[in-house]
């Protein structure tokens, strides 16, 4: 068929055309064109091994958040960064025991609370001591907040709370460090020198926050803990629905504020906290980390693309009869320049492509070590999408000069060159 | 009349030297005509090929092709005349290494805005049966002897049916024999009807030609029509 072809269609094919001479090069220059893609190799590796990582994480973090409940708010005493509460001394702010005591009828949006403490203190059993045991101070509705119930013998009862009975519950690693035995309810335990009796034991839960920290806990009710040990507490609290949690949230402040006879204008002696704004902070972490990623990724792939220009340089220089001889048999610049900055492309896309397998191998391999909490990550489809568009375009800038220098090259001059 | 040149002259600038490639050449060709450039190096007969052949531009004089005007045109629209008007046939014949005869011969049409793809490989296999290579077409540069290496490379000039054949020292790399084998296929394709125009140093080659103009200093000093041709 001879006559002009339709102009979109034209472009197509010289791209096509350019894609097929480009590959025949790239092939039969093998280990020039491997060592050359190692640089974006890396880059692209290595971001896409960071965001993977990065999501895994994330993912981890938001189940672990899911299974305590988007319900949950924690308040405790915190002093203002500045004004003149800033130098208040510490038993000024702390929450005394009957601030509590009307707390859920202030805070209609609240569901449940619990006074909670926690301090790390020798325990023994027997002959066995266990330095910087956790011991935590709660109340029987503690249960409901942290979703954690009983497994053995019983919770707090009522009598315990308000009279403050020596009664404790244990996690099953307390009883593997203290070598209690298996059936250790009734048993009595010395906390400080002060014995407890073991009323049950509570369900322990694999957190992404406990990583190396020992999942050994003592529960004791708070009534005990401040009769003993004078120890202020914080608020743990449960708001009645996720869509009241900000409403609950305010309940409290407001609530709080009254306690501390705050005027309005003074600053809140106090910080409160949602699991939702916890998650905004991983988040904001989240992002910095990747953009501190993406800035190192950068430099690399910076690095490559001189790399890429480089090589093109030398191949631009190799063939410089040949782009004379095209040239005469009609090539025009424009078709000499599409040549040599596909070529530069396809090198980075392969080097992008490599890049991507690499991360996902190192993903892999993240993801088999123990107690990294990484065996959720995976690399995001925008990250892969995100990789071969930055090898795309470290290609067409680092393969524009090699081009134009081989598109303005002089055919006469070229078909002379040695 | 195909090639019409009017008081051509090309300058060089070498420092601040001015090398008078061409000083007011005059020329005019006529379709099917078989014409030999001879001189010495540095007469201006590579400068004169190079105009011809729209690779160079005059500095100042006319050139026109099939009555167009090229003197003012751009290096895209000389690339487009060179791949639809011009054949090439080097002295050292410039073909890809590792690639095939066949490939090669479909280069010019790689780049050609009348032919698609699909007729590439039609009209190279034609143009290959022309210069008498139809057994070799998937052969490499590299398992071909040096008449069969420029028979591909006068092939790959007629692919796209140009009006001009320009052969620059075609015979320059090849034994007596060999060179006669070209020279009479340079023959046939004049009886065919194809205009030829050869650069040359040996008067043995001219003499195929129907017409020799000689060059020396960048000007012509001699056109005449051959008659004592020697048969092909």
């Amino acid at each position: 068929m001879s006559g002009t072809i339709w102009l979109p269609i034209r472009i197509l094919l010289l791209i096509l055309q350019s894609v097929w001479l480009a590959l025949g090069q790239i092939w039969s220059n093998k280990i020039r064109s491997a060592l050359t893609t190692i640089g974006i190799i890396i880059g692209v590796a290595s971001v896409t091994a960071v965001i993977a990582a990065l999501s895994g994480l994330k993912a981890s973090v938001l189940t672990e958040f899911e299974s305590i409940g988007t319900t949950t708010i924690f308040a405790g005493p915190d002093l203002p960064r500045e004004g003149k509460f800033r130098n208040l001394p510490w038993h000024k702010i702390q929450f005394e025991k009957k601030d509590l005591e009307n707390l859920l009828e202030n805070c209609p949006s609240l569901e449940v609370y619990t006074p909670a403490t926690w301090r790390s203190t020798s325990v023994r059993y027997g002959e066995q001591t266990v330095e910087n045991m956790l011991i935590r101070g709660i109340n029987n509705s503690w249960h409901k907040i942290e979703n954690r119930s009983v497994i053995d013998g019983r919770p707090f009862s009522i009598i315990d709370e308000e009279q403050g009975w020596q009664v404790c519950l244990i996690t099953e690693e307390v009883k593997k460090e203290l070598k209690l035995d298996k059936d250790c309810v009734g048993q009595e335990i010395q906390i400080d020198g002060r014995s407890f009796r073991i009323v049950g034991v509570v369900e322990e839960r694999i957190s992404a926050f406990d990583m190396g920290r020992s999942k050994a806990e003592v529960y004791i009710p708070y009534e005990t803990e401040w009769k003993l040990w004078r120890n202020h507490p914080v608020i743990l609290a449960k708001a009645k629905k996720p869509e009241v949690a900000e409403e609950a949230r305010e309940e409290l402040r407001f609530y709080l504020r009254k306690c501390k006879g705050l005027k309005p204008g003074d600053p809140d002696l106090f910080r409160i906290e949602t699991v939702e704004q916890v998650l905004r902070q991983f988040e904001k972490v989240s992002i910095i980390i990747t953009t501190i990623a993406t800035g190192v990724v950068g430099i690399s792939l910076l690095v490559g693309g001189v790399g890429i220009m480089n090589i093109m340089l030398v191949s631009v220089s190799e063939r410089t009869r040949e782009i004379g001889l095209r040239k005469a048999v009609g090539a025009k610049p424009s078709a000499i320049l599409l040549q040599f900055l596909v070529e530069a492309v396809i090198l980075c896309f392969f080097g992008g492509l490599l890049g991507v397998l690499g991360g996902q191998g190192m993903t892999s391999a993240l993801a088999r070590i123990p107690n990294a909490h990484l065996d959720k990550a995976y690399i995001p489809m925008w990250a892969i999408g995100l990789a071969f568009g930055f090898s795309a375009l470290v290609g067409i800038i680092f393969g524009m000069f090699p081009a134009a220098k081989a598109a303005s090259l002089d055919p006469i001059e070229a078909l002379r060159h040695e | 009349m195909l090639i019409e040149l009017k008081d051509v002259r090309k300058i060089y600038k070498v420092g601040v030297e001015r090398i008078q490639a061409l000083d007011g050449v005059s020329l005019e060709v006529r379709e099917n005509e078989y014409l030999a450039v001879m001189g010495s190096s540095g007469s201006g007969k590579s400068t004169l090929m190079n105009i011809l052949g729209c690779l160079d531009r005059c500095t100042s004089g006319q050139y026109l092709l099939g009555g167009h005007d090229t003197t003012r045109l751009g290096s895209s629209r000389l690339a487009q005349i060179r791949n639809e008007q011009i054949g090439f046939v080097f002295q050292s014949f410039e073909l890809l290494p590792r690639t095939s005869a066949l490939k090669n011969v479909e280069l010019p049409l790689l780049y050609s805005r009348k032919q698609g793809w699909w007729n590439r490989r039609k009209l190279a296999n034609a143009s290959l049966e022309r210069v008498g290579l139809a057994g070799r077409i998937r052969h490499r540069p590299n398992q071909l002897s040096g008449g069969e290496k420029q028979r591909v490379a006068i092939a790959r000039a007629l692919v796209g049916g140009p009006s001009l054949l320009l052969a620059d020292e075609p015979t320059g790399n090849l034994d007596t024999k060999t060179s006669e084998d070209i020279l009479a296929l340079f023959d046939r394709l004049h009886e065919e009807g194809q205009t030829i125009i050869m650069v040359t140093h040996e008067e043995d080659i001219a003499r195929h030609a129907h017409r020799v103009i000689r060059m020396r200093d960048g000007k012509i000093i001699s056109d005449e029509k051959q008659t004592g041709r020697k048969p092909a």
